[in-house]
């Protein structure tokens, strides 16, 4: 909602209407103020002028000092002059005073006026608005001209008058309506022309958006239709320039990967000849050396292990460069793992060596690659028995887990010193010698990175850690799937067919 | 003292393997092509025969599907190449067995021994005599021979054995495991693909129709069981 808010889009709309906004108030201000003074200006020249004129014209015939009905009737005159009935006049004289329409309090008339009339000698106006109609009123003194003409009199005689102002309030009304009339249609331009301007920009940028993600999604061809050239078309040129380039990395990276995969295949491949000759007669060298001097004895007995050590280098290498190239599949099979773990035990002789905690027979069965269990629990315990020190245990129990649903865990720890906290990270890379607790090993340093790739392909896990008593602790995790699940990689084609 | 014909074409292995297995006690002739293989087969007459997978000339395959065609001598397949497929392919050709290279003496002797056990107990297998109907696939025990809709069914010895087991038990079920040991004598376990593969082809060689077996039928996690229809 807030992303939304802060979105190119809105904030586009608002600047644009704020820019219409402040561009119409100005405008319309300045109009206003400009025609609302020359239609003030205007009107109230010409009615002082009137007023001026008018009295003028009248006061000769008046006798003076006034008297009462004299002033009465002198602003009944003025009032009557004007080209607008609606003139009300105020005479007065001293303390007397007489207006054009009887009881006619002259509210308009504010005391300053008056005094300033009555000062200053001069014709005095004054708009006033009052109960929302707005007035002129304006107030003149009669003077009598002075000697040689340059001196005024002040007669005492003092004329007001009322105009009001409807019409010049109508052109001001007016002109405020066709003002707002105005900003609306503006407005609503400015909000299409920001919506027009944010799609012009925002296509362009929703099309980036996907695009990225689609390469960040691994659809490394993806392009975009690059339209005009503007600054948005050489973002897009440049965006397709780097995903081509991007592309071509990658392509040439997994070339070479796969170059290099295959290149390890073909050289175990090729070592597996020479080896399948040399460990043919391996017993024969081990059997003849007891009847050799001890020298060749010794160098025959060191060929023998060495094949021995070779070949089994070579099987790590190949089902490792399998498990790279993907060909790996997993067989399962539905099998009693405490009896599985027994036999691995028991073909490699570890009967003896290692302390089981097993289910009881038929306690604990799951469909898992009985082969590749067998490759993992081997490794496991060859790592133990290899790299720590007695007693090697190995514990084997089922784990129900309200999500994953119920696992098989095997858990083979040592009393040796444990792993270095620097070296529990790499246990399970390939070829990774650790401290010179567990350098020279006559493992391939393959094992473990196998065992893994085994867990993986059965969706499970495995980790490494020290007992807080010692020893290294190694546990596997394994998805018992029940009959009928689906395996995470394509079964043999041969069973699904059977 | 078993008579064993290696077909191998590395000089180097080919020698190996057989100074090894003369050590071991066995009578062997070794032949370096398929062609020359399959020559020998009929002048030195082997107990078992080691076949190489690939072979210059004539490949292993062929050389193999040869043999099983007039001849149900034990062959164990030797491959360099230890991927599912090749050993699939195989076994699926008729071996009764594989090792991948390289391997040792002792192992390749012990194999030797298995397959040669099991033509001698599928051929001494002298229990009550007597001849079993499955619908139209007859099994006799003692002369050990079967016959589909009267016709004779040649089966290679992992054949014959694997259908004596099942169907001595009709009904039950046998874990692929049981097979192994029960079939093949294995003591290490895994290789479920030697009993698939010899159950796909002996439904082959008595004539079951594909996806839907009459006599050998899978249960599915478990393993096979026999029962006609």
């Amino acid at each position: 909602m807030l992303r939304a808010l802060s979105g190119l889009r809105v904030r586009l709309v608002v600047a644009f209407t704020l820019v219409a906004v402040v561009a119409t108030v100005t405008t319309g201000a300045l109009t206003f103020r400009e025609a609302r003074t020359g239609v003030l200006q205007q009107s109230q020249d010409t009615v002082i002028e009137d007023f001026r004129h008018r009295v003028n014209t009248l006061v000769p015939n008046y006798r003076f000092p006034p008297d009462e009905s004299g002033l009465q009737s002198f602003a009944n005159d003025v009032s009557r002059g004007g080209r607008s009935q609606n003139w009300r006049v105020l005479a007065a004289y001293r303390d007397a005073s007489a207006t054009s329409r009887p009881g006619d309090s002259f509210r308009e008339l504010s005391q300053a006026m008056r005094e300033s009339v009555r000062t200053r000698r001069a014709t005095v106006f004054q708009r006033v608005t009052r109960d929302g109609h707005s007035s002129l009123v304006v107030g003149m003194p009669v003077t009598f001209a002075g000697q040689y003409g340059t001196q005024r009199r002040a007669s005492g005689l003092e004329v007001y008058l009322t105009v009001p102002q409807r019409e010049e309030q109508g052109y001001v009304d007016a002109l405020v309506a066709a003002i707002e009339r105005a900003t609306v249609p503006a407005l609503a331009l400015a909000v299409l022309m920001a919506l027009l301007a944010a799609r012009g920009v925002l296509r362009p940028v929703r099309a980036l958006r996907r695009a990225t993600r689609s390469i960040a999604e691994g659809r490394l061809d993806t392009r975009l239709a690059v339209q005009g050239s503007d600054e948005l078309a050489d973002l897009s040129r440049t965006f397709n320039e780097t995903a081509a380039a991007l592309e071509g990395s990658v392509a040439e990276l997994r070339r070479m990967e796969a170059g290099a995969r295959r290149f390890a295949a073909d050289v175990s491949h090729e070592l597996r000849t020479p080896l399948a000759a040399m460990s043919a007669v391996t017993d024969v060298l081990d059997e003849d050396a007891a009847g050799l001097d001890d020298d060749t004895a010794m160098a025959v007995r060191l060929i023998s292990e060495e094949t021995t050590k070779l070949a089994g280098l070579v099987d790590d290498l190949m089902e490792v460069s399998r498990f790279d190239a993907g060909a790996a599949a997993l067989h399962l099979d539905d099998i009693d793992l405490a009896e599985s773990v027994r036999r691995t035990l028991a073909s490699r002789g570890w009967l003896d060596t290692v302390r089981t905690s097993l289910p009881e027979p038929g306690a604990l069965r799951g469909r898992v690659d009985p082969r590749r269990l067998d490759v993992i629990v081997a490794n496991l315990v060859a790592n133990a028995l290899r790299h720590g020190a007695p007693p090697v245990r190995l514990r084997l129990r089922a784990e129900d887990d309200p999500h994953a649903g119920r696992r098989a865990v095997v858990e083979v720890s040592d009393g040796g010193d444990g792993i270095p906290d620097g070296v529990l990270p790499h246990v399970f890379d390939r070829f990774y010698k650790s401290d010179s607790a567990r350098t020279r090993s006559e493992g391939s340093g393959l094992g473990l990175a196998i065992t893994t790739e085994n867990v993986r392909l059965h969706g499970g896990t495995v980790r490494a850690a020290n007992h807080p008593d010692g020893g290294a602790v190694f546990t596997v995790v394994l998805p018992l799937r029940p009959d009928g699940a689906k395996a995470p990689v394509r079964r043999a084609a041969k069973e699904e067919q059977a | 003292m078993p008579r064993v014909l290696i077909i191998e074409d590395d000089r180097a292995v080919r020698e190996g393997v057989r100074l090894a297995l003369r050590r071991q006690g066995h009578e062997v002739a070794a032949a370096a092509t398929g062609e020359d293989g399959l020559e020998q087969l009929r002048t030195f007459g082997p107990d078992a025969v080691i076949l190489d997978l690939m072979l210059p000339g004539m490949p292993g395959l062929e050389v193999c599907r040869r043999i099983r065609a007039h001849d149900q001598v034990p062959i164990i397949m030797a491959t360099a190449r230890g991927d599912d497929t090749d050993i699939v392919v195989g076994l699926e050709a008729g071996a009764d067995d594989y090792v991948v290279k390289p391997v040792r003496a002792r192992v390749l002797d012990a194999r030797i021994r298995a397959v040669l056990r099991r033509v001698g107990a599928a051929s001494g297998d002298h229990g009550t005599p007597r001849t079993e109907h499955h619908g139209d696939l007859v099994i006799d025990r003692a002369g050990l021979t079967v016959t589909h809709q009267g016709r004779p069914v040649a089966l290679g010895p992992s054949e014959l054995r694997l259908l004596l087991t099942l169907s001595a038990s009709a009904g039950q079920v046998f874990s692929r495991q049981q097979l192994l040991e029960a079939v093949w004598e294995h003591n290490y376990h895994g290789d479920a693909r030697l009993v698939d593969a010899c159950v796909k082809r002996l439904r082959a060689k008595i004539g079951e129709p594909a996806g839907r077996p009459r006599y050998v039928h899978t249960v599915r996690g478990f393993g096979y069981r026999f029962g006609s229809r």
